[in-house]
């Protein structure tokens, strides 16, 4: 799960990590009582959205007045703000952080994540801050430090020294970052996170260390003993009909391509296949459905409207491996459903296991047009003729 | 021959007496898996049909000399019944339990590292040698003893459907293995194929990979400088966006890698036998193993 620079920040604070004087605003008005209380310009005015590259965008602006507070909120707050991150549509801004500005004298990179091979927590550290740093990875890894830590053993003062020496460090500075890295591992481990990234980190001029932005990801799987990060979920960053899907136990993702096919599945893995194959027949999928292991009447059913919601949407699949689920059910969950959604689009229905001819039987019984495949090539042809226009 | 498990495994149950555990427990039996103990903290004495169950895992031992695992804990509470499992000594740990956090992920496998346990999964179907032992929630009857074929995969269902279109093509499975689609996993791909090398009666494998990751970018070269066995590869994912989780928590790409081209590409430089397209996974290997 995703949360804001600002809710980062708060996070930052209860665990004692320096970061700028700020506040969230949610308005012009209250990003100038914020700049206000920040003791002078200049202050940075920064949009608040889960995409990282909102500099370049022009999310990120420097005012040298309470005036220019007011007027660069008023642009930010309410724009479009287009990311590589983004996509092309981009994400509407309805909040900034607005915070001191620093006389900067160094900027880092500093980042720990959970590193799937070794199993080890992976502090990435690198003096080429302020850069997207997976360019920097790409074309001079060797810029970049690694240090890893087994949670068992817990963050060491070698680790520390490890990456301070790395970067290059006074010794002043290398005592404030290791106490820093310290309290951050802390932070990671205590809240479960699958990212906590500084891009930058930044030396000052009177040789203090501040996070000057913070990006933080929280384990999803991890949600039941993080109450506080729930609260801070953000409906306004997450697709309508994901969050609607989410409700009903639907693990649904619409791919954002304009794809024509919708489709059903249960199982990701079967689910990602199923994608694969409409694209193999000539049609583009619309989207990404898991319905699990129930796919009762009524999932299905949410499943549909759901799909149909996409406008792009010419025909669906379903795809159903029925193992411990079995085909009679799943059938008549799929006749009841498409009675009640009102389908106006063609429905291809493979499905294969248990009592799969009673659920063939169902389907062909039903009244419905709805047109059962033997297997997934001839699900597939079936599929290819309605995207063509044919049925 | 098969690898892993066969009818002489002693299987108990973590997690016996929830609504998962009991109903899939029933289902092992009856495909012929031979279940000795359950265990539940709290509910010793009690018997789960005619299965008996203990407190720990230590005490299931003592009593029933159980060597193998399956654990449907609730994903609060399952790295715990790992450990524990693994502290007890048994020798295969199989991990059904979907959503267990990464963090106690890494501990259990920086813990595992010092035990001589085999962790299977967390997030998998579990592992099956057709005719003689189903532990796991697969369902058993689409499976054709006898060989000659291993199937190896990150995925369940999907797992489910290239077994069914083997069985179809009138070709047996050895033992077929569903590693877990989550990022951090006990046994790994290249685990499995060098069982599958060293098992006499495999003559071949098939394994099922999707994004994520490169455990199939790791497992191609290893077929290379390995493997004498004729493999088939699958990648799900192809049309997948970046950035997205697709269901399973490992199925991401990001920052560039993790992508199915390069896992294909990987595949095809290794003298794997690719599969683009899932709907035509027998006819391949029908060709390939015949």
């Amino acid at each position: 799960m995703k949360i804001h620079e600002y809710q980062a920040k708060e996070l930052f604070k209860k665990f004692d990590i320096a970061i700028p004087k700020g506040n969230a605003a949610f308005s012009p008005d209250e990003a100038i009582e914020t700049a206000e209380t920040l003791g002078g310009y200049p202050v940075i005015v920064k949009a608040q959205i889960h995409a990282g590259g909102r500099g370049k965008g022009g999310g990120v602006k420097l005012a040298q007045s309470k005036e220019e507070v007011g007027k660069l909120a008023d642009e930010i707050i309410g724009m479009t703000l287009v990311t590589h991150q983004t996509g092309p549509e981009g994400k509407l801004v309805k909040k900034v952080l607005v915070e001191q500005g620093l006389d900067i004298t160094k900027e880092l990179y500093l980042s720990l994540i959970p590193d799937r091979d070794t199993a080890k927590i992976v502090i990435m550290a690198s003096e080429a801050g302020g850069m997207d740093i997976e360019e920097v990875a790409a074309s001079t890894p060797e810029k970049i430090i690694k240090v890893y830590i087994d949670p068992l053993q817990g963050i060491q003062a070698y680790h520390c020294r490890e990456a301070a020496f790395g970067l290059n460090m006074t010794p002043p500075v290398m005592k404030q970052f290791s106490a820093m890295l310290n309290k951050l591992y802390k932070l990671f481990v205590t809240y479960d996170c699958s990212l906590l990234e500084i891009n930058p980190l930044v030396i000052t001029s009177d040789d203090k260390v501040i996070a000057l932005d913070a990006k933080l990801d929280v384990d999803g799987n991890s949600l039941f003993r993080h109450k506080d990060v729930v609260e801070y979920r953000d409906l306004d960053e997450e697709d309508p009909l994901e969050v609607e899907a989410s409700k009903y136990n639907l693990n649904y993702i619409n791919l954002g391509g304009g794809g024509n096919i919708g489709n059903m599945v249960n199982g990701a893995g079967l689910a990602m296949a199923t994608m694969d194959i409409i694209k193999f027949a000539g049609a583009e999928p619309a989207n990404f459905l898991d319905v699990g292991g129930g796919a009762d009447a009524e999932m299905v059913e949410n499943g549909f409207r759901i799909i149909l919601s996409d406008k792009n949407v010419k025909g669906i699949l379903i795809n159903i491996f029925g193992g411990i689920l079995r085909c009679d059910v799943l059938a008549e969950g799929v006749v009841q459903a498409a009675k009640k959604t009102q389908l106006d689009v063609p429905v291809v229905v493979r499905m294969e296991g248990t009592n799969v001819e009673k659920g063939r039987k169902i389907l062909d019984e039903s009244g419905l047009t709805l047109i059962t495949a033997v297997d997934l090539k001839d699900a597939a042809q079936k599929i290819a003729e309605i995207a063509k226009g044919g049925n | 021959m098969s690898i892993f498990v066969n009818k002489d495994t002693r299987l108990v149950v973590q997690g016996i007496t929830g609504k998962e555990g009991m109903f899939h427990t029933q289902q092992c039996v009856i495909y012929g898996t031979n279940v000795v103990a359950g265990v539940t903290p709290g509910k010793a004495g009690q018997k789960m049909d005619n299965v008996p169950v203990f407190n720990t895992v230590k005490d299931a031992i003592a009593a029933t000399g159980a060597n193998c695992s399956m654990i449907f804990v609730p994903p609060p509470f399952a790295a715990d019944a790992i450990m524990e499992a693994a502290d007890a000594g048994i020798d295969l740990i199989i991990a059904i339990t979907e959503g267990i956090p990464i963090m106690d992920m890494m501990k259990v496998k920086n813990f595992l590292a010092t035990k001589s346990s085999r962790l299977i999964g967390p997030n998998c179907p579990g592992v099956i040698t057709p005719g003689e032992c189903k532990i796991g929630i697969m369902p058993g009857p689409m499976h054709k003893p006898g060989g000659p074929v291993g199937v190896l995969s990150r995925s369940g269902t999907l797992t489910y459907e290239v077994v069914h279109q083997l069985t179809m093509q009138g070709i047996g499975q050895t033992t077929c293995i569903g590693i877990g689609g989550d990022p951090i996993n006990g046994t790994n791909f290249i685990d499995v194929l060098d069982a599958f090398e060293k098992d006499d009666e495999t003559k071949g494998v098939v394994m099922v990979g999707e994004i994520g990751g490169s455990a199939e970018e790791e497992a191609a070269e290893f077929v290379k400088n390995n493997m004498s066995k004729p493999v088939v590869g699958f990648i799900a994912g192809l049309t997948a966006p970046p950035g997205r989780r697709m269901g399973h928590a490992g199925a991401i790409i990001s920052g560039g890698t993790g992508t199915g081209e390069a896992k294909i590409e990987a595949f095809n430089a290794c003298g794997i036998h690719v599969c683009k397209n899932l709907g035509n996974l027998g006819e391949l290997c029908a060709e390939v193993f015949k």
